[in-house]
């Protein structure tokens, strides 16, 4: 048996043309990293419809819940009537709106990890904590605007609807604006926890599992410890602490708001921190 | 120029690469062979800096892959997780690459062009034939127009136009003066693509050669010679060779001469030749012979899936 090693060369193969110079510049190119995960966000439809989930759920619940409120009102006794707060009751799509937004932050994540994508992004920008936090600012900006305008819609049609007993409050009045405000930055925040817990675990069904259990299931398990136990452990917890920031009337077993704000932003860094040591240690 | 230098990886228990050293050259097309399992894709990820060796150093163009900035530019990648989102379009795909490290938008049209997805861009990835994606991996590999380029197991999933192809371009890439690392289990591959080769088995350097050499040294190399005195030609050329056999067509098979010698020593014994042929040893059978005691059992062992893939990450 005879073996031809020599292969048939082609004189002219089809050889990429010029790309750019290689740019001298030192340091890191944010802006085009920034571009990089804004083309990577906008350009799967898992983005647009949890995004359109955020805002359909805030918008859709606090119509229902007013509407509900509403046919209620007349059979309320003075107590239900007297503590009735109605900035956070149009407010309340966030318990379901939070999954949405929440799903999004693991998918953004967990997504390049589960198509082998991270591996292309890390051999684009090595500098693995820079696309770590590109991603956290372009996620965390689209989730801020849709989470505000989702807040912001809640409240009004909300108030809107509540009018009809009287019962609205005014953005005007005395820590509504902030708990309107806060109710975005809520949603915001559990977002950028779900990117972070996407990097830490990778995997979409798992870190989407602990996101929930954390704001979900853990405040009920809270609960369900002995007094005074069940209370204290809640209100520190990410969403007891979170939401504090997106209530008017501090009801007794909520931290202050700005309390809750600083404990809910500590839980996002730490997560943070730990999300950029794991990804730049761990092989991609 | 790529240096690795007593490059190991451990993943617990299992040793995927060996103490590699080898040099991978600039204006020729290196193969990297091996036996499904051998180490070469985690070489190749820890070429770019992906996984981090156990011990040992790598780097291209005497720097390691993570100090790099805008590294695009200069090396390019295919992987074997080709890592393509299926909802996300090709040009979106490239794109974002491009715009991490500065690449001009109208250069990721161009290399959409270069591999014939243009009509297909703007689809989503998801819909795409195997040989699609393969191209839109290459199509990446090549967005930064690199100098150096490593492409593991490129031809898989090809059909044979798109393999012709992408043997073209890489000789023509190598010809410019570029490095081109090229990793297959295939040795037909090889044998038409490669001018070196590095050839691995269980993580462990097997040969370090050029593909002519490759062939010329394995035990392989054999002369058939025919006569009508059998039996004279052997007695002349059995002293002299390492092995002399008798086919049953009648055929001798010499191990150890080479053709002139066998007709030398026919001609001083006086004995008629009637066919002399070189046969030269395949470089499958050089690569088998190479690597048959290194072909890698673990996975039955150890339950490691045989490649790597996204799910071992
Ligand atoms: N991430 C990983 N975790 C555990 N084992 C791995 C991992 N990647 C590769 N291996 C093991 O390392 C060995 C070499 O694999 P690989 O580099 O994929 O070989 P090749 O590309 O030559 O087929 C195999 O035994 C494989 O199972
Ligand atoms: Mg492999």
């Amino acid at each position: 048996m005879t073996t031809t090693i020599s292969p048939p060369r082609s004189p002219n193969p089809p050889v990429p043309s010029a790309a750019t110079p290689t740019p001298t510049r030192s340091g890191l190119d944010a802006r085009g990293i920034l571009a990089s995960e804004w083309t990577k966000l906008r350009s799967v439809r898992s983005t647009w419809w949890t995004l359109v989930s955020t805002l359909g759920m805030m918008a859709g619940f606090s119509a229902l819940l007013s509407a509900a409120f509403v046919s209620r009102y007349d059979h309320l006794d003075a107590f239900e009537k007297a503590t009735f707060d109605p900035t956070l009751h149009s407010l309340r799509g966030m318990y379901l709106a939070q999954l949405a937004i929440g799903v999004l932050g693991v998918l953004v994540i967990s997504n390049e990890y589960t198509t082998g994508m991270i591996r292309n992004s890390f051999m684009a920008v090595p500098q693995r904590p820079a696309v770590l936090a590109a991603k956290a600012a372009v996620f965390g900006a689209i989730a801020f605007v849709v989470s505000e305008i989702a807040s912001f819609a809640a409240f009004f049609i909300g108030q809107a609807i509540l009018s009809q007993k009287h019962v609205q409050a005014s953005i005007g009045d005395p820590g509504v604006l902030r708990a309107v405000i806060g109710a975005g930055v809520y949603l915001t925040g559990v977002g950028l926890l779900g990117l972070g817990l996407g990097a830490l675990l990778r995997r979409t069904a798992g870190a989407i599992a602990s996101l929930f259990g954390l704001v979900l299931v853990f405040p009920v398990l809270a609960e369900a410890l002995p007094s005074p136990w069940n209370r204290n452990v809640s209100k520190v917890l990410p969403g007891g602490a979170g939401q504090a920031f997106a209530q008017v009337r501090r009801t007794s077993d909520a931290l202050s708001p700005w309390t809750g704000l600083a404990l809910f932003v500590g839980y996002i860094a730490v997560t943070a921190i730990a999300a950029v040591i794991f990804v730049n240690r761990r092989d991609a | 120029m790529i240096e690795a230098r007593n490059l190991t990886k451990r993943y617990g228990p299992v040793v995927a690469v060996d103490d590699l050293t080898f040099d991978v050259l600039p204006g020729v097309v290196t193969g990297f062979l091996g036996p499904n399992g051998a180490g070469k894709s985690t070489t190749m990820r820890m070429i770019l800096g992906l996984d981090a060796p156990s011990s040992g150093t790598v780097t291209v163009d005497g720097r390691p892959y993570r100090t790099m900035l805008r590294p695009l530019h200069h090396v390019g990648a295919l992987l074997e997780a080709r890592g393509i989102h299926p909802g996300r379009s090709a040009r979106n795909y490239l794109l974002c690459l491009a715009q991490a490290n500065a690449i001009p938008e109208a250069r990721v049209d161009e290399a959409l062009d270069m591999v014939g997805l243009t009509a297909v861009a703007r689809k989503r990835a998801g819909g795409y034939s195997l040989g699609m994606n393969q191209r839109l991996g290459i199509a990446a590999a090549l967005l930064g127009d690199p100098d150096v380029l490593l492409l593991d197991e490129p031809v898989n999933g090809l059909d044979p136009e798109g393999i012709i192809w992408i043997r073209t371009l890489l000789r023509g890439l190598a010809a410019e003066g570029r490095t081109v690392l090229l990793s297959s289990h295939l040795m037909t591959e090889m044998a038409l693509t490669a001018d070196r080769l590095i050839v691995i088995g269980r993580g462990r350097l097997i040969a370090d050669t050029t593909v002519d050499e490759f062939i010329l040294r394995s035990s392989g190399n054999r002369v058939r010679v025919r006569s009508p005195e059998v039996g004279r030609l052997r007695a002349a050329l059995e002293p002299e060779a390492e092995a002399v056999e008798t086919r049953d067509d009648g055929a001798l098979i010499v191990t150890g001469l080479d053709c002139p010698e066998v007709a030398t020593l026919a001609a001083a014994a006086g004995v008629p030749v009637h066919e002399l042929v070189a046969e030269t040893a395949s470089l499958e059978q050089a690569y088998l012979e190479l690597t048959q005691d290194s072909v890698d059992y673990r996975p039955d062992q150890s339950g490691y899936p045989i490649s790597a893939n996204a799910d071992a990450a």
